[in-house]
């Protein structure tokens, strides 16, 4: 549905995106995932025709969105970062007039307004102007006047930002409810919003490629070296010995300012398993253990671990992508 | 055609529901309605005077004449207040980034623009008419001269519109994009000063440059095709540059 091919966009002499690659199939929800400024959001903008590549090439619905960007435009709904409304206007009217120029049909329009109004649940606001709405409010009128020509293609530029937990989990929702029929890309800088909504997640670092894959395998393959949170009830340095003993252990450090509240972050090799080690070490040696789980693995660890991984001589190839289910 | 009807009545409507379309007809009408009183009640003196000695005056040339001419000043003043938004605004806001994703063409965008401009500028010119019934009320004007001097008002406008959009689209500050359009306004004004003072050669390319000089003859209620080719032109020429500044700003990102 999606096909993006080497994709490079320079600004002067700043390289924003650098050889991106990746097609998204029909239905599918990709997640795009950086840290500010690694690109997500100029890929979105060739991606919506905002602005042309340098080189390489997008393809959107199988139109190619620079010789043939209004019909890739029709089948395209976008939210940028900063919903793009009218302060002046209502929020019927400004959907009206997204509708017209997104060329809904003008007998349909004024049921494709309501319609979308109560998808994103906005309908309750409807004769309030758009300058006077809360950032939740923006952020759904933004949604719905992507959502309202009923696009193909859906590209949402962190979606999320800025609202609070009960709104990040409706829009998530309402995010869901949308794959199916339509193919969606979502950019963010949260990790797990991704494993929450995405099927497939591309990584981007500072313009370039660094892994594509689902969640799960990403999450899998990363954790590489494994970090455990441990708590005992017997304090001191005593218990950080015993637990560096463990086989498979590979580092103990306090997880806390004070050593004798006994937690600790335990280290292991690789893709080795310890809990069951460490469990019974601690048992058997009659202290009470009070916690032991794998810690989750921050945005900026799982980036240190893929630009590491990659190293400078490799960053060429991009991870292979996993067979898909 | 469906698009630019789109975005002009967007831009209409968001003149009029805003302050700025009354505050712009108010300032416009309030010199406009001195210059009316002044050069009529001096028309009525004088015609009064004629009287007794048997002559008569011409009230398309002695009144409506001049004070529209001094109109095209007023206008060139105000002009800039009207175009300055036009793209600064949507580039500061954001906004322009859904008007270049959605399936419109740059050049319906700035048709659109052009014409929600220049109907503000129409409703501002209509709000004259009412000063020129009172002429034919209580006179009898003729009204050929009157459509030609409007005809020109509307051209003239047009290619302030025209040039305004294109200062607009090169900032995302309203106010710089205020600023300028006033200084190249003012300037296409000035300019025709020089026709007299500079020599057999500068002198008619001076006069032929300037915006307001090419108003006089539709003052006079003369349809010139050389001056509705002037502002044609000038109209073109600005709506083209306007495209080329889109299209820049796109590439540079």
């Amino acid at each position: 549905m999606i096909e993006v091919q080497h994709l490079t966009k320079r600004y002067g002499r700043v390289t924003a995106v650098d050889d991106v690659s990746f097609r998204v199939e029909p239905g599918e929800i990709l997640g795009f995932l950086g840290p500010n400024g690694a690109g997500k959001t100029t890929t979105m903008r060739i991606l919506t025709g905002y602005m042309p590549a340098s080189e390489g090439r997008a393809t959107v619905a199988g139109y190619d969105v620079f010789t043939h960007p209004i019909e890739a435009k029709r089948r395209t709904g976008y939210l940028p970062e900063t919903p793009p409304l009218y302060p002046d206007m209502t929020v019927r009217e400004y959907l009206d007039f997204v509708a017209r120029i997104k060329r809904v049909p003008s007998a349909e329009r004024k049921s494709r307004v309501d319609a979308v109004m109560k998808r994103t649940h906005v309908d309750d606001m409807a004769a309030r102007a758009c300058g006077k709405l809360s950032k939740g409010y923006r952020q759904r009128v933004g949604l719905a006047q992507a959502i309202i020509h009923n696009p193909e293609v859906l590209i949402l530029d962190e979606p999320t930002a800025g609202l609070d937990p009960k709104q990040i989990i409706e829009t998530r929702e309402l995010i869901r409810g949308l794959a199916g029929n339509h193919t969606i890309v979502l950019s963010t800088h949260i990790l797990p919003e991704v494993s929450q909504t995405c099927q497939r997640v591309v990584i981007i670092n500072k313009g370039r490629v660094v892994a594509v894959d689902t969640p799960d395998n990403l999450t899998a393959r990363l954790r590489g070296a494994e970090t455990l949170y441990v708590q005992v009830d017997a304090g001191g340095a005593d218990a950080g010995t015993a637990l560096a003993s463990v086989p498979g252990v590979t580092r103990v450090a306090p997880a806390d300012m004070r050593p004798a509240s006994g937690a600790f972050e335990v280290q292991s090799e690789r893709g080795r398993d310890v809990r069951r080690e460490l469990s019974r070490e601690i048992v058997t040696r009659g202290w009470g253990l009070l916690e032991l789980r794998p810690m989750r693995m921050s945005l900026e660890e799982v980036f240190l671990q893929v630009t590491t991984e990659e190293g400078p001589g490799d960053a060429e190839a991009p991870v292979q992508e996993a067979p898909r289910a | 055609m469906r698009n630019i009807m789109a975005i002009a009545d967007r831009e209409l409507r968001s003149y009029f529901s805003s302050p700025i379309a009354y505050i712009i007809i108010g300032f416009f009408l309030l010199p406009f309605g001195v210059f009316f009183y002044l050069y009529l009640t001096s028309f009525v003196r004088q015609s009064l005077q004629m009287a007794q000695f048997g002559g008569a005056m011409n009230i398309n040339q002695q009144v409506i004449r001049y004070v529209l001419q001094n109109a095209s000043v007023i206008i060139l003043f105000i002009m800039p207040m009207i175009t300055m938004r036009t793209y600064a605004e949507e580039k500061r806001s954001g906004t322009i980034e859904l008007l270049l994703t959605s399936p419109v063409t740059d050049v319906e965008i700035i048709l659109g623009k052009f014409f929600g401009a220049l109907g503000l500028y129409l409703a501002m010119l209509s709000v004259t008419l009412p000063y020129m019934g009172i002429l034919f009320y209580y006179g009898n004007p003729e009204w050929r001269p009157l459509v030609a001097a409007y005809l020109g008002l509307v051209l003239m406008g047009g290619a302030f519109v025209s040039l305004g959009l294109l200062v607009s689209s090169t900032t995302n500050n309203q106010i710089v994009a205020g600023i300028v359009s006033f200084v190249v306004f003012l300037l296409l004004w000035i300019v025709g000063w020089f026709a007299d003072t500079a020599g057999p050669t500068i002198g008619p390319i001076t006069s032929w440059l300037s915006i307001t000089e090419h108003f006089d003859d539709f003052s006079k209620g003369i349809i010139d095709t050389k001056h509705v080719l002037y502002y044609l032109s000038l109209i073109t020429f600005g709506l083209f540059l306007t495209a080329k500044s889109v299209d820049t700003e796109r590439w540079r990102g």
